[in-house]
């Protein structure tokens, strides 16, 4: 499609749903109530199929569209949390009864998700998954332990990555499934981080059971499955920060969405510390008058530099795949560079307390907020795949680099691995 | 745009390319290197012919190609990438930058057209014994004398100065203590009681002199007290440029490691498939990508006249400069025993780089230069 056919249309669908949300839209209604009509009007998820509550429009459209709603100030479906990588994999690869069992409410923010991928006993290495599921004829048996699970603790279903096959080389003997959270045979417990949060959860299975329609695809597919639901957590992550702010508008909708976003948010909050809040950086060397120690200001100009050139590169990134270009490694080239800021930023922060690096809370600088940052750091180079994985992709995928000579081929019974409890 | 070349701009990339891998393979630097001027003037006349290199910035009117300072960055990667030998930074870049943010209509037309056709191989010498090139610290003096003014001082660090056929130099009215007091003169190479001595050099493949300035007669070529300003502009636009030919050392640099991490057996299996050495060539790549982000953003900054040029080029040159070293002690690393040895060609993109790291100021001073446009609210 050319960039003039590209004008036509957003013009043509832009005076489209605006014309809708004239018609409709009531800051009065109920969250639910409204999303509902969003939904079976196709102006909530307009990029889906039409079969599934979208218009099939080209997903360089939403933009547009959601400057409308902006524009009128409607609320959109629910989109922020883990419910979108379950969307978005049922979409690609669920049965019509799974969608049409769990598509809409996902939309309507009714239901919250949560992600079982990881374990104790397999982080970088996914698919090392020993949480176990077997069939007894009628239904899935599943025992084992997950780990890193956010929303856990209030999610009514989950995605779940569970070993139905120990004879199978590693990838092939994994099966993805829905899980009902809300049964007995569940028990989530909170794990409390070296920051003193605890965002994540651990989720424990004793003979939790699934029924035999909730197996998504096939037995066996679990891995290609989980690989379309991970090329969308980057997407999700840009989804918390476009929407994970709420409105200050008046209005019984607004106040809904303003509960919604509060729990979703509520495990992120200390993300913009992780990050090392490089935005802090000049007023503290100014309020402690470490902007005139030489030593101090050589560091602070690397960190505002890599910072600066960070933001460039990702932006160079972007231009390049609008111009067309394939999606190259820029995430796992952008995700290393946050790491290095990350760093750096903690460093700095550390140079410019002095003595006071060392106390936090209401003792510490700027409330806490530095020793915050001191302490979640550390997470960046890990979450969301590991600094060390990040350099496999960048040097395999990129640079044409081989990979390392495998040690966990042939049979997952006989793979060595971590002892389980 | 600072992120993306234009068709035109590809097309003109790839034919410096080609004409550097023709005409300036790595063993012409080598043998180059060894000479006295660095520069085989038959392939300069022909790159300022065939491809108008020595004009690429120079307006029209001026006898120069009239693209802008991205075209020069392009050129200058390339350059970068194969160690070309010749005056082009010297010339096209140092000079013929200070005559057209300096020098009177009259200069420009009298300089530049020589200097965009390659006939004339200008240099600007700048600093002093000291190596710095903050203006407070430039003490070479000129005199009135007549309708012409006499030099005395020294220039040190002075690319191709003894090569080149016309110096601008950058000296002092003896009164003046301050910054105003700065103007550019025009020095022919050959004038009498200019003494030029070439340095020894870590970097073979880029000529430096010693210039010794004893009554040289000299031209003003713009207006007297006007050189402070235009010189730090000159400089901001000449690290940007260096900025750029350090990106082209940076990926040549990358690409060999990862070409040998490839070949190279050790225990059996080929050294790139250890994670040690896999994942130094993917923070290589983050450099570089890092070095082409800054390098190209500050050459789009220039060539739009960013009110932030100063700020954008300290960060580009610090940036760059420290990427371009790390890559090439990484490169040897990786390289090796091998990459130790003098027949293998890593060192000698080292050697630039280290070269490179400190012309035109080193990276703590373009990092403490930065900080003061941030203090005052960049």
């Amino acid at each position: 499609m050319s960039a003039a056919d590209h004008g036509a249309d957003e013009v043509k669908v832009r005076r489209a749903v605006a014309e809708w949300l004239e018609a409709h839209w009531d800051p009065e209604c109920g969250l639910i109530e409204w999303r509902n009509k969003l939904i079976d009007s196709g102006w909530g998820v307009p990029h889906w199929p039409q079969a599934w509550f979208g218009r099939d429009l080209p997903s360089g459209l939403t933009t547009a569209i959601d400057e409308e709603f902006d524009r009128i100030g409607a609320v959109g479906v629910a989109r922020i949390g883990i419910r979108m990588l379950a969307a978005a994999t049922l979409l690609e690869h669920g049965s019509d009864a799974q969608k049409s069992q769990f598509l809409r409410r996902i939309l309507t923010g009714e239901d919250t998700w949560c992600q079982l991928f990881s374990e104790p006993g397999s982080g970088s290495d996914l698919a090392g998954a020993t949480t176990r599921a077997d069939f007894d004829g009628e239904k899935w048996i599943v025992n084992g332990q997950k780990v890193w699970t956010t929303s856990a603790h209030h999610a009514d279903w989950a995605l779940l990555l569970a070993r139905t096959d120990w004879d199978a080389p590693k990838h092939q003997g994994l099966s993805y499934f829905v899980i009902d959270m809300t049964q007995a045979g569940i028990d989530v417990q909170p794990l409390r981080q070296m920051n003193g949060h605890a965002s994540f959860n651990q989720v424990f299975f004793t003979d939790a059971s699934i029924p035999a329609e909730h197996l998504i695809a096939k037995v066996g597919d679990g891995w290609k499955i989980a690989m379309t639901t991970l090329a969308h957590e980057r997407r999700g992550a840009d989804a918390l920060r476009r929407w994970g702010r709420a409105s200050d508008r008046p209005g019984r909708i607004y106040d809904e969405e303003r509960a919604e976003i509060a729990t979703v948010m509520e495990p992120y909050k200390w993300y913009a510390q992780r990050a090392g809040r490089v935005d802090l950086v000049l007023p503290r060397a100014r309020e402690t008058g470490r902007i005139n120690d030489p030593v101090a200001r050589q560091e602070i100009a690397k960190l505002l530099m890599l910072s600066q050139v960070s933001q460039w590169t990702a932006q160079r990134a972007r231009t390049a795949q609008e111009q067309g270009k394939p999606q190259g490694p820029e995430g796992s080239l952008g995700k290393l560079a946050s790491s290095h800021v990350a760093r750096a930023a903690s460093n700095v922060h550390t140079l410019i307390a002095g003595a006071d690096a060392m106390l936090c809370d209401n003792d510490g600088p700027l409330d806490g907020i530095i020793a915050e940052i001191l302490l979640s750091v550390p997470a960046t180079s890990i979450a969301g795949g590991t600094d060390e994985i990040q350099r496999n992709i960048i040097a395999e995928r990129v640079l044409g680099l081989p990979k390392e000579p495998r040690m966990d081929t042939g049979p997952f019974r006989d793979v060595p691995r971590n002892p389980t409890r | 745009m600072h992120f993306s070349f234009t068709e035109e701009q590809s097309q003109f990339r790839d034919a410096i390319r080609r004409f550097l891998r023709d005409k300036a393979p790595i063993s012409e630097a080598r043998r180059l290197m060894e000479t006295g001027s660095g520069c085989d003037p038959e392939v300069w006349r022909e790159a300022c012919e065939d491809l108008g290199l020595a004009g690429i910035h120079i307006p029209e009117r001026y006898g120069g190609l009239g693209a802008g300072y991205v075209e020069l960055c392009i050129a200058l990667e390339e350059m970068g990438r194969s160690l070309f030998c010749a005056p082009f930074f010297s010339s096209s870049v140092l000079a013929a930058s200070a005559i057209l943010n300096s020098a009177s209509e009259k200069y420009k037309q009298e300089l530049l057209p020589e200097i965009a056709s390659g006939r004339c191989i200008a240099t600007l010498a700048v600093v002093e014994e000291h190596g710095s090139w903050d203006d407070p610290d430039i003490r070479l003096t000129a005199r009135k004398d007549r309708d012409n003014y006499r030099l005395d001082g020294t220039k040190n660090y002075v690319t191709d100065g003894a090569l080149a056929d016309t110096v601008i130099v950058v000296g002092r009215s003896p009164a003046a203590d301050n910054a105003e007091g700065l103007s550019l003169y025009l020095v022919l190479g050959d004038s009498t009681g200019l003494t030029r001595r070439p340095l020894n050099v870590v970097d073979p493949t880029r000529k430096q002199a010693e210039l010794q300035f004893s009554n040289v007669q000299a031209t003003l070529i713009g207006t007297l007290g006007s050189g402070s300003t235009s010189l730090s502009h000159t400089i901001d636009q000449a690290a940007v440029a260096l900025a750029n030919e350090m990106v082209g050392g940076c990926q040549i640099l990358l690409d060999s490691a990862v070409e040998y991490a490839k070949l190279r057996m050790q225990f059996g299996r080929v050294i790139g498939s250890f994670q040690a050495v896999k994942h130094k060539c993917a923070d290589m790549l983050v450099d570089l990508e890092h070095a082409k982000s800054a390098a190209y953003y500050a050459a789009a900054a220039v060539a739009e006249n960013d009110p932030d040029l100063a700020a954008v080029a300290a960060l580009a040159k610090a940036t760059v400069s420290d990427a371009y070293m790390r890559i090439a002690a990484d490169c040897i690393q990786i390289h090796g025993g091998i990459g130790f040895t003098w027949d293998n060609d890593t060192h000698l993109w080292f050697k630039r780089a280290k070269s490179s790291e400190v012309l035109l100021g080193s990276p703590s001073h373009y990092r403490e230069r930065y900080m003061q446009f941030v203090e005052a609210g960049l």
